[in-house]
């Protein structure tokens, strides 16, 4: 019985315990009026006894199965196998595995391995039926033992909120363990990195130039880890994004929420919100094949030299992708700002310009730097458009004319193809990814900070 | 502008007096009043004297908010709304487009039923007006502004001391003192009130009834109230609307005692409304 088939025989039984539970109840002759919860309750009570085992059953299983199979198949193996290292034995399980079912193998099986395989496959077999015999008895069991349970007197609500409730934190507890996790492993390898590279030398140095020597007689591989030029590079192209951005976003926020009709802000709205949800790759594309040649052919012909692969290019490219997220946000923090203050302002014969500039963009003020420090931490982590567009040269340059390379750029470099995953240069990765996450991070809560206190003002 | 301020000088002398017939302010005549197709006002003939309080009351809906908004053109800001008829403010017409409402909006100030300070510092809400109008220039001037206009509203000693303090700090009862104080920073000549104690505890009412009756001496005021003991403690004049329609308007006195109609007659005693 394969896992998806056994998944659909626990479901039905999960709904057929719902509608089992749901007739019992109903069937003890009192009125629903007299049952201390609805009947559907009784239902979900009956359906959770009968589904919550069994699919703890089969998360169990396919957690333990692969630890069981493989010490089955290796004790068959006898001695050869216990002289193996690690890695050489993962590849011998591997090609047993391949050979039970029929793929493709690294080696000419012996008689040792197909009779393993063959182990394998039986074990396998055994093992499914009787984990699935296993699941389905638990439902049954779930199920006859919670509709014994089941009578009008019976407090079957409380007993589905506190499941519900368990399930929520459960999420939500899952959903923290795993940023966690993230950052710990972040800052795990990041201090690995450290161990190699003195973190002074990381934060200050002026030398970016990752590649290390393989050979000894290798040139051009100095191994410098200085991060000032690839921050600087950030910060250049996340000043540029945010020059073309926040003014286009703010005027355009400002038309829409004060003078654009209500049925033209319905329409424009949505559309500029699409500039959102184009993926990032088209913009690197856009950056890269269009703006850039077009920045350098502009350059040239006024006789500046600009690099055909330009911190300019994907600056501004970066800050067309950004307008909505300053556009959309502020709009929504000045429509926030109460009518009665405009109304008061125009009340005291201040013109509409005049209202906006003294009265409304002060009130809004704290929610507009919210946005763009949220459209700052978003330009900071971009990494396509810069990938495809800035370059991959560390140069330390305020020239927007020139290539630099990002910190997300330089995470990417790092990290694609093959690796050695000890290296300092990869594990220089991680030390970006670090100092990059604690930016943004610190960005992100002072924004929310800004945009919470803003709403306590007027709420 | 400045010979705006000379007119108040002139006209600031105290002249209320309820027995003296008193000059036509602002004249009103055949105003209706559409929200897109909807009418809600129809040809409202009402006139209102100077230097005295005129009250607006009726039954929720029946349009006094919409007529109050017609004497400053703060109708013009909402959309769809439609105005025809005549007001005359001493003589000008002020509905036809050629009138610059930034200069009437500054002759005929208002105050809303929710305190509305600016999110902005005490004295930054008073010269917010006299700035834009350009009322003053030097820092001196500008303070001896919010030092007027505040003594004038009844707030100067409560709040002295924190002028830098934000304006939405204050208590709701200051708030609605400083607004008022915010609207007679332009020295206008009428002032417009939409219920403006409808917020406030009973002892900030007083407070703020006690103001108008002071207020009376040199500014013109309509107030809207749903109120009718407010109505009758600080209006000379009363108007009465219903559905739209203004019912019955007159001396304070005479329609809450002797009441033409039938329908105000319900109304002040309380069988509708
Ligand atoms: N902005 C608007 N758009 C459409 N209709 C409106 C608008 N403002 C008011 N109205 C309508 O006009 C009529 C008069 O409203 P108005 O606000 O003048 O009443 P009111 O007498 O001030 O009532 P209240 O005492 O409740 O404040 C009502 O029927 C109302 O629904
Ligand atoms: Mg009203």
């Amino acid at each position: 019985m394969t896992f998806t088939l056994l998944t659909a025989v626990l479901l039905v039984l999960t709904m057929l315990s719902y509608r089992l539970g749901r007739q019992r109840v109903l069937a003890s002759g009192s009125s629903v009026k007299d049952m201390h919860s609805l009947p559907s309750y009784y239902g979900a009570y009956v359906a959770l006894w009968c589904g919550i085992p069994a699919f703890l059953m089969v998360f169990l299983w396919q957690v333990l199965e692969p630890q069981f199979l493989r010490s089955i198949t290796l004790s068959g193996l006898g001695d050869t196998a216990r002289a193996l290292s690690e890695t050489q034995l993962n590849l011998l399980l591997n090609d047993i595995r391949s050979l039970a079912s029929g793929g493709i193998l690294s080696r000419e099986p012996d008689a040792a391995m197909t009779e393993a395989a063959e182990r394998y496959s039986t074990w396998r077999n055994i093992s499914t039926a009787l984990w699935a015999v296993v699941a389905i008895a638990a439902a049954i069991g779930g199920l006859s033992y919670g509709r014994r349970l089941v009578n009008p007197t019976f407090r079957a609500r409380p007993a589905v909120e506190r499941v519900i409730k368990i399930v929520l934190i459960v999420a939500s507890t899952i959903a923290i363990l795993t940023t966690v996790g993230i950052v710990v492993s972040l800052l795990f390898e990041a201090l690995r990195f450290f161990g190699k590279v003195p973190i002074t030398e990381f934060l200050f140095g002026l030398q970016w130039s990752p590649q290390t020597a393989l050979r000894a007689d290798q040139v051009g591989s100095s191994g410098a880890f200085g991060a000032i030029p690839v921050f600087a590079g950030t910060f250049l192209i996340t000043i540029i994004a945010m020059t073309v951005a926040v003014p286009i976003g703010l005027m355009s926020a400002i038309y829409m929420s004060e003078y654009a009709s209500r049925r033209f802000r319905a329409i424009v709205k949505p559309i500029l919100e699409i500039l959102a949800g184009i993926p990032t790759v088209v913009y690197g594309f856009f950056a890269a094949l269009t703006i850039a040649p077009f920045f350098r052919g502009l350059g040239e012909s006024v006789g500046l030299g600009v690099a055909s692969e330009s911190a300019l290019a994907a600056g501004v490219v970066m800050g067309i992708m950004i307008i909505p997220f300053v556009s959309s946000l502020s709009d929504d923090v000045i429509n926030a700002v109460p009518q009665a203050m405009r109304d008061g302002s125009f009340a005291l014969g201040a013109t509409h310009s005049e209202t906006i500039r003294q009265v409304i963009i002060p009130a809004a003020l704290p929610g507009i730097v919210g946005s763009i420090l949220l459209a700052v931490s978003r330009a900071i982590g971009e990494t396509m458009i810069v990938v495809m567009a800035a370059g991959l040269a560390a140069n330390l340059t305020a020239n927007p004319l020139q290539a630099v390379t990002t910190v997300t750029v330089q995470i990417v470099t790092l990290l694609t193809g093959d690796q050695e995953f000890d290296s300092a240069k990869t594990l220089a990765a991680f030390a970006l990814g670090l100092v990059l996450f604690v930016v943004t991070l610190g960005l992100n809560v002072i924004a929310l900070r800004v945009v919470r206190k803003y709403r306590e003002k007027y709420d | 502008m400045a010979n705006l301020a000379e007119t108040q000088t002139t006209e600031g002398v105290p002249v209320a007096n309820d027995d003296i017939p008193q000059a036509i302010r602002i004249a009103a005549e055949r105003v209706s009043v559409f929200y897109g197709e909807k009418q809600a006002l129809f040809d409202v003939d009402l006139d209102i004297a100077s230097h005295s309080v005129t009250s607006l009351i009726g039954p929720s809906g029946c349009g006094k908010s919409t007529f109050l908004r017609c004497l400053n053109r703060m109708n013009d800001t909402i959309e769809g709304c439609r105005v025809a008829g005549n007001i005359k403010l001493d003589g000008v017409e002020i509905l036809s487009d050629a009138l610059d409402v930034v200069q009437l909006r500054a002759r005929v100030g208002m105050v809303f039923q929710k305190p509305n300070p600016f999110p902005k510092s005490i004295a930054d809400n008073i010269t917010y007006a006299p700035r834009i109008h350009g009322l003053a220039t030097t820092k001196a001037d500008f303070d001896a502004i919010v030092e007027r206009s505040l003594r004038r509203a009844g707030l100067w000693d409560e709040v002295k001391d924190r002028l830098d303090e934000p304006g939405t700090g204050l208590s709701g009862g200051q708030q609605q003192r400083l607004c008022i104080a915010r609207a007679i920073a332009v020295q206008p000549e009428v002032i417009l009130m939409d219920e403006p104690c409808s917020a406030l505890d009973p002892i900030a009412t007083a407070r703020i009834e006690e103001l108008i009756d002071e207020l009376r001496q040199e500014y013109t005021i309509v107030i809207v109230t749903h109120s009718m003991q407010q109505a009758a403690r600080v209006s000379q004049k009363t108007a009465f609307f219903h559905l739209g329609i203004l019912v019955e308007e007159g001396e304070t006195e005479q329609i809450f005692t002797a009441p033409r109609d039938e329908r105000t007659q319900d109304y002040i005693t309380g069988r509708f409304g």
